[in-house]
């Protein structure tokens, strides 16, 4: 099989997924003949039309809450917020709005859509086109969050949140587009939201972990193979709400050691609720604290290309984290 | 007290706007008898401690009534926010219904008493309001349209707002997208003067919400909301617009808010007393009956029946409502996502 990248298996879903349902539609800034300023929709207004992929103008307030309106009369928006940094005007309409639709009419009315976010640093994105935004989405109850790391994993997630009935984050980090090389065939298949998916076996250690990180963690867990045997089992979260917590303990029982790595900044995120699941239900597992590697605590990210790499989580940061917990 | 023969014979040759019968009329004001009964009703509970909240459609009545007389509640779809208690009864909605969202009873209608009064989604007509956030019904009007011209459908969504959320980005943008694409939608802003205490020369620095219209390439009229004739005019006008391909329009209704904003409010804090004394004639029903009593549509005795009709209901509503029980505490764990599963899997 041949292989490809994440941002080509993200568009090839998509292209599907528009042929499959006529009451797929996207929308957002540039998405039009510029094909979006990643490519993901490139060619599409030429098979689709102006009236299914619609370049909007930049109002991401609007973007979302006209999405959720058509949601919720019976179409299926997938909406783009260019990058995630743009998403902030837009959370009244997702967190405020979209996330309580179902609950709010008591199931009466209900909002199949997607949002399509690129987010995430490294790549000289400097403080407005770096940032991570998953926390607050994955706080909210009525949202599901996906953040895949692999082609295969955004085929089968993308395909399970356009067809899913729930407002859905998706994100897709940026420096995994074209970074990031795999297998995902064209056929019909999906994976589950909220489901984690264990990318490496291994008794030692288990690394939890999603995006971008998954592949550095991969990169650190060979590393401390080969120089110190240490086998490392890697985690890859692909869904943040719901977390799943079940595949988290199982490894955490075999391994008796836990961290989690995240290029997210560390207070109050994605790592802290890990460690409180492993803290409050796995606690008689473990042989050593949980240990987290996650972004310093400053405004995510530097421009300047020295201290953007101090900011990143990177192979060697994960692999010397690794060996440290390992030796206690 | 009879009406002078005269009197109606020089009214009743003035013509009513086509689809206005004299008896869809009649019915219009026997509907807002029964809103100001209801309302009135509503605000007592909530000083006898039994509803928790309520902003009062008191002064919008004609405004509302209107409106709903200038759509079709079998195909249109309908966008409120939290003042629209006149065009929730003349969609259909009973007043024990209505009583129920206030007292947050078991089997309320709209979010099993989730939510505020007046939000969350109608079974019988395609009326929805999610949120207590002004103005975020705006975008998402404009997505419910988008969808129907998308799907061929003649539907047209009518959203109500008011002048406070005419301040609000997403006002702005929802008018801007609506323009742009030609959507079916009516943006339909009942302007009270009042954002709870901020009076309108300190939201914007025009008079007129309508005037904003030509920003955005669409028809823009401003209407005496007080006179149920000529807001039914002016809808119908946009939703007629909507319904022929011809986009969204914005209806301005002039309208005073009799009441604080909600129960909670006491204007007298920043309204006159001079102010508030002359907004009384600004009330529409009296306006109303004053009318159809002139054009010979009303009589004293059938105006006499229907506040009685009206209070009736409304203590029979009463009662219906106050008998029933509140939701099950396990309740609320339900419908938060299709599979249910809200929290995360190790909850």
């Amino acid at each position: 099989m041949p292989e490809i990248t994440l941002i080509e298996s993200v568009r090839e879903t998509l292209r599907m997924e528009m042929r499959r349902d006529p009451d797929i539609f996207m929308m957002g800034e540039d998405i039009g003949p510029r094909g979006g300023v990643f490519l993901a929709s490139e060619g599409f207004v030429d098979e689709f039309g102006e009236g299914r992929i619609m370049n909007t103008p930049l109002a991401e307030s609007s973007i979302i809450g006209i999405a959720l309106g058509a949601a919720v009369n019976g179409m299926r928006p997938v909406a783009e917020i260019q990058f995630a940094d743009f998403v902030w005007p837009a959370i009244n309409q997702l967190v405020g709005e979209a996330a309580r639709v179902r609950y709010g009419t008591n199931g009466g009315k209900f909002a199949p859509m997607t949002v399509r976010v690129p987010y995430g640093g490294g790549v000289r994105g400097g403080l407005y086109h770096s940032q991570s935004i998953e926390v607050l989405f994955a706080h909210t109850p009525g949202l599901q969050v996906i953040a895949p790391a692999t082609p295969w994993d955004a085929r089968g997630l993308l395909r399970s949140a356009i067809r899913s009935n729930d407002p859905t984050v998706f994100l897709e980090h940026k420096r995994t587009y074209r970074l990031v090389r795999g297998e995902a065939p064209d056929g019909e298949y999906t994976e589950p939201i909220g489901k984690a998916d264990v990318k490496r076996a291994g008794s030692d250690v288990t690394l939890v972990t999603y995006g971008l990180m998954l592949h550095y963690s991969l990169q650190a867990a060979e590393k401390v193979s080969q120089s110190d045997g240490i086998e490392t089992e890697v985690v890859d979260l692909r869904t943040l709400r719901p977390i799943d917590g079940e595949t988290i303990l199982d490894s955490v029982s075999q391994t008796g050691r836990a961290m989690i790595v995240q290029e997210d900044t560390g207070a109050v995120s994605v790592s802290s609720e890990v460690a409180a699941i492993i803290a409050s239900e796995g606690f008689f597992d473990l042989d050593a604290p949980v240990m987290r590697v996650t972004a310093p605590e400053i405004p995510p990210m530097p421009f300047s290309p020295l201290q953007e790499a101090e900011y990143m989580p990177s192979p060697e940061k994960i692999a010397a984290s690794i060996r440290r917990l390992s030796e206690v | 007290m009879s009406e002078s023969p005269s009197d109606i014979a020089v009214e009743a040759e003035l013509s009513l706007p086509s689809g206005l019968t004299r008896e869809r009329l009649l019915g219009a004001y026997k509907t807002m008898c029964l809103s100001r009964a209801l309302d009135v009703r509503i605000w007592t509970l909530n000083r006898q401690g039994k509803a928790a909240i309520a902003a009062s459609a008191q002064g919008h009545e004609a405004a509302q009534m209107g409106t709903v007389l200038a759509t079709d509640p079998t195909r249109d779809r309908y966008m409120i926010y939290y003042r629209q208690l006149t065009a929730m009864l003349a969609l259909g909605t009973t007043p024990t219904e209505m009583l129920m969202q206030f007292l947050a009873r078991d089997g309320e209608i709209l979010s099993a008493a989730r939510q505020f009064p007046l939000h969350g989604a109608h079974p019988r007509v395609d009326l929805f309001s999610f949120s207590n956030v002004v103005g975020t019904q705006l975008p998402q009007a404009v997505g419910v349209a988008l969808a129907d011209k998308m799907k061929g459908r003649d539907a047209v969504t009518i959203s109500f707002f008011g002048d406070g959320a005419a301040s609000q980005g997403d006002c702005h943008e929802a008018m801007n997208f609506a323009g742009i694409h030609k959507v079916p939608v009516v943006f339909l802003c009942e302007n009270n003067r009042y954002a709870i205490s901020v009076p309108l020369e300190q939201q914007m620095p025009v008079e007129s919400i309508a005037s904003r219209a030509s920003s955005y390439g669409i028809p823009g009229v401003e209407v005496d909301g007080t006179d149920v004739v000529a807001t039914y005019e002016a809808v119908k006008e946009a939703v007629d617009r909507a319904r022929s391909g011809g986009g969204a329009s914005l209806v301005e209704l002039r309208v005073e808010r009799l009441l604080p904003h909600t129960t909670d409010d006491d204007h007298t804090r920043y309204r006159s007393k001079d102010d508030i004394e002359r907004i009384k004639g600004m009330d529409p029903l009296p306006i109303t009956e004053a009318m159809l009593k002139r054009q010979g549509i009303l009589d004293q005795a059938t105006d006499d029946e229907f506040k009685e009709w009206a209070r009736r209901e409304v203590d029979d509503a009463t009662d219906e409502a106050e008998a029933m029980p509140f939701p099950p505490v396990g309740d609320m764990y339900e419908k938060v996502l299709e599979s249910d599963r809200g929290g995360n899997s190790h909850a």
